[in-house]
């Protein structure tokens, strides 16, 4: 029999109780606010009642959803997913919290909610509508995307008529149609550069695709069928995750499903509360960090001709009660780069990160959004007030400005001696090798080699930083396969090796980096870029390391490799072992060869034999190198960790060799320790009487000018910020550097609290 | 002596970090032990040559420290006394800045080091032991970062709920 409502044509609401979706959105953040307890649970009755039923239920969710990731990734040809397992699938309440998630890249737990509740706040509820059976789709980076590449699947699960969640699903396509080729090109300032966006599309109803959006999305991006399979890889996954959900509320009921629901995530909130009082210290940890936008002179728009920095300090307070906040105030300014990001991406992100370290379990969900606060600056790099911006290379400012975060908890670890669990800090995540066109099978194709995955891990307070093993952003780390990569890119391995002292030194070393050497093969039409840190080390190192390496470039065009390979000629082959000593160059010659600081370009042809380096970072180191254990440095030596002359210039360490063997002197290296001990006292001043120094360079504007433009950003921005840095030199109110004086674009520079305009 | 998870012996080692990749890897993946600090604080203490309580590590070689007067200091392990634990310790410190090609090239080839038009790296060292305490890879102008202030007070009474230490009367 049909309702009044439906004889009327009037929809009814889809949430429950006869609420609409924005209702109970508003509602539940209404009462969670209120109490403090998510969804106002100040008891947990069901899992009270009964633990085993209640744990049951989310080992069945749990697994199924790790399971659907695992089956769901062989559909997928795109070595970004299929081998590195960029994919992530999360199961949502009706209003867009995160009850369970996948492995893989969780930091789309946040990404995908924030494109659910876009759809319920725009009443997508009303128009398009939200039925059974339909498919969406967003990739929109303001909406709260990471960037552009990461395309997200989101299918409602319906149970008698009423919504019972959602399920999302995203992977990390490989192109996007950008400006240019790659998954995260650089080129892009705009985000009309930046590819195809979806904003929060109806792609299928019925649970088909419908036709004019399988047209429409794969004419609009080069390498097609990776984008279709990787669709479908979402589609399937989605799809056995709601069927396992249906099979859940068949089993348990729809009161208990919705009961488990709210429960989980108060769990969640309660758990991370927890994790935060067991292993940290209440207080204040401060931290900065800081990577390079050297864009002048760069195949790029005029305005955004501009060599600049992303400075993103933080500042993480942890309370009484254990709440967790982390404050970015003065950040810098959003630009006209690939590098802004959304505020979710920044938080999500640290959820990943904490997911390694604070709570390394399975309970990952929006409890722990509701138990921590963060301070996101209007108008900076990861809250642009502006839809214009550019996010492809998104990650470029994301893991520098997380890395000081694991710094900031490491302090309270080993003030609570949980040294097992420091961490110095996470490598910046670079290069991103990538290119595009017609590859070597004839096919229109891109590539993004993901071997960045597997970067250095900053080092602990007990034991040295893994090499080539991990990136914040994917716990499951891998560098991939070099026979798979060759299949699918027109690039052939003239070497893949470790790149000694790339991992910061320390009594514990950062994790090495490494390189791959590439060599142009069999493509028809194709352009490359690189894009990594170059001029500034992201991170500090910890307690006394040093930071991991900075980046720099190498490419040959218009090689004279065709006829040395003829001739039997030495090649170009392995790492660049020591950059100061060129190799490579002693086997080749070129037309061009670039050896230098320019770690991010904008695409160049590349043909055959052309060669280009892809420099994996390494991580920060833990403290002082003179305390490392001479017979580390000596294995160091012996495993090429390090190169020669760095044993004895930063560890003290002296050695002989002997046909490629060395040996570490330990009575000589303690009689060098000590002599190095005594000329830093004799070359360093007191901390105060430098900053008497630094005090007159400031103030006759003695720094760069991309340097003078951050400060000038962030004075610009916070004003916090620049009394904390007036107060800590000892300035007047009459100094002062503002970006107008800069000769700087003044495009996109809208909040300014020197200006009337705000 | 109590039923601990990991005694003395085993943090020590912990700390000296000589235990077995097996035994961390153990570690990291337990349940966290509640008496970790009561321990890990002892060890500590037989660990300096030095009698002021420790009330808190904070680096490697740091720790705050509670004074006959009843003032918490920072202080090195050597012994040199920096100042107040509310004050930054580096401000007390010496400091090298490598804000050269030649000064960065002792640590790094000279195109894996930060450019110093971009960055400096700045290194603090214990004025009485010379032991490097912190790097700092900033730019120029940048104010000295104030690493942790803890509150040690909320701590102790309602984190780990122990009794603050007390000087030890002569």
């Amino acid at each position: 029999m049909k309702t009044i409502e439906e004889i009327q044509n009037k929809k009814v609401p889809i949430g429950w109780d006869g609420k609409t979706l924005k209702e109970m959105r508003a509602e539940i953040d209404r009462v969670s606010k209120e109490t403090g307890y998510y969804a106002g649970l100040e008891e947990l009755t069901f899992k009270e009642a009964d633990p085993i039923r209640f744990e049951k239920i989310f080992s069945k969710l749990r697994g199924g959803v790790v399971h659907a990731r695992e089956t769901a990734k062989k559909v997928a040809a795109s070595p970004i997913v299929e081998q590195e397992g960029e994919l992530c699938f999360s199961l949502y309440t009706p209003e867009a919290d995160s009850i369970v998630t996948s492995t893989g890249i969780i930091i789309h737990v946040g990404t995908m909610g924030a494109a659910i509740k876009f759809m319920i706040d725009k009443d997508y509820e009303d128009n398009p509508g939200i039925n059974d059976g339909d498919i969406f789709c967003n990739n929109d980076n303001h909406v709260g995307n990471v960037h552009t590449c990461d395309v997200h699947t989101l299918v409602p699960i319906f149970w008698e008529g009423e919504l019972l969640g959602w399920v999302g699903g995203v992977t990390h396509v490989i192109d996007t149609g950008a400006s240019g080729p790659g998954s995260m090109p650089m080129g892009p300032v705009q985000r009309y550069d930046d590819g195809y966006q979806i904003t929060c599309r109806k792609v299928g109803e019925n649970d088909e695709l419908s036709k004019d959006w399988l047209l429409e999305s794969t004419r609009s991006v080069r390498g097609s069928k990776y984008w279709t399979l990787d669709e479908k890889t979402r589609v399937a996954g989605c799809h056995m995750i709601r069927d396992l959900v249906l099979d859940v509320i068949e089993e348990e009921g729809a009161d208990n499903y919705k009961q488990f629901m709210r429960e989980i995530i108060e769990d969640g909130r309660r758990g991370f509360v927890n994790q935060v009082k067991t292993m940290t210290i209440p207080g204040t940890y401060r931290a900065a960090s800081f990577i390079d936008v050297p864009f002048e002179g760069l195949d790029l728009p005029k305005f955004a001709q501009q060599d600049s920095i992303i400075h993103t300090p933080s500042e993480i307070k942890i309370h009484k009660d254990a709440h967790l906040e982390i404050d970015f105030e003065g950040s810098s300014r959003w630009g006209w780069h690939p590098f802004n990001a959304t505020p979710v991406s920044i938080t999500s992100g640290i959820w990943v990160m904490l997911a390694q370290t604070l709570v390394p379990n399975d309970r990952i969900n929006d409890g722990a959004y509701y138990a921590s606060s963060f301070g996101i600056p209007l108008g900076s790099w990861f809250s642009p007030d502006d839809i214009r911006s550019a996010h492809s290379n998104t990650w470029h400012g994301l893991v520098a400005g997380w890395t000081p975060l694991w710094r900031g908890l490491s302090r309270g670890y080993w003030g609570r001696g949980f040294l097992e669990e420091i961490n110095a800090g996470n490598a910046h995540t670079s290069n991103w090798l990538q290119g595009g066109g017609y590859d070597h099978h004839g096919e229109l194709s891109a590539l993004n080699s993901f071997e960045s995955a597997a970067c250095g891990v900053g080092a602990s307070a007990v034991k040295d930083g893994i090499s080539h093993s991990a990136a914040l952003w994917n716990p499951e780390g891998d560098m991939g396969d070099m026979e798979i990569w060759e299949v699918l890119e027109p690039l052939i391995f003239m070497g893949r090796e470790i790149l000694p002292g790339s991992g910061g030194p320390g009594k514990y070393r950062g994790g090495n980096g490494w390189q791959s050497l590439r060599l142009g093969w069999g493509a028809k039409e194709w352009t490359m870029l690189v894009a990594g840190s170059g001029a500034m080390a992201t991170d500090c190192g910890l307690m006394g390391g040093y930071p991991g390496a900075a980046g720099y470039r190498f490419s040959a065009y218009n090689t004279d490799l065709k006829e040395r390979i003829e001739k039997r000629l030495p090649l170009p082959l392995g790492g660049d072992t020591d950059p100061d000593d060129p190799g490579y160059e002693k086997n080749l010659k070129a037309e061009t060869i670039n050896r230098d600081r320019q770690a991010v370009t904008t695409q160049e042809e590349f043909g055959d034999y052309d060669l280009m380096l892809n420099y994996l970072r390494g991580g920060p180191g833990f403290g002082d190198p003179l305390d490392r254990d001479p017979k580390e440095v000596e294995n160091d030596l012996n495993e090429r960790f390090i190169l020669p002359r760095f044993a004895e210039s930063t560890f003290g360490c002296v050695y002989e060799e002997k046909d490629g063997e060395f040996v570490v002197d330990l009575k000589a290296t303690k009689e060098k320790r000590k002599e190095m001990r005594k000329q830093r006292l004799e070359k360093s001043v007191p901390t105060k009487e430098w900053m008497k120094e630094e005090k007159k360079r400031i103030l006759n504007k003695d720094a760069s000018k991309q340097v003078q433009l951050m400060f000038a950003e962030s004075f610009a921005l916070s004003k916090k910020f620049t009394d904390d840095f007036k107060e800590f030199w000892d300035i007047g109110e009459d100094w002062m550097v503002y970006e107008d004086d800069l000769n700087v674009t003044k495009l996109g520079r809208h909040i300014n609290r020197f200006k009337d305009n705000q | 002596m109590a039923d601990y998870k990991y005694d003395h012996k085993v943090i020590n080692e912990l700390v000296e970090g000589t235990l077995e990749w097996y035994q961390i890897k153990n570690m990291m993946s337990s349940h966290k032990d509640a008496e970790r600090f009561k321990v890990y604080r002892e060890v500590m203490q037989e660990r300096v040559s030095w009698d002021d309580p420790i009330l808190l590590p904070l680096g490697l070689h740091l720790y705050i420290v509670l004074k006959e007067n009843g003032d918490r200091i920072v202080k090195c392990d050597c012994g040199h006394e920096f100042c107040d634990y509310q004050e930054n310790w580096k401000v007390h410190a010496n400091i090298f800045i490598r804000d050269d090609e030649e000064k960065m090239n002792e640590i790094y080839p000279v195109l894996m080091a930060p450019d110093p038009e971009w960055q400096v790296i700045r290194e603090y060292y214990c004025p009485s032991c010379a032991a490097q305490l912190e790097v700092e890879a900033v730019t120029p102008w940048y104010p000295v970062i104030h690493d942790f202030e803890p509150d040690i007070d909320t701590f102790y009474k309602d984190w780990v709920k122990l009794p603050l230490p007390e000087v030890k009367s002569k």
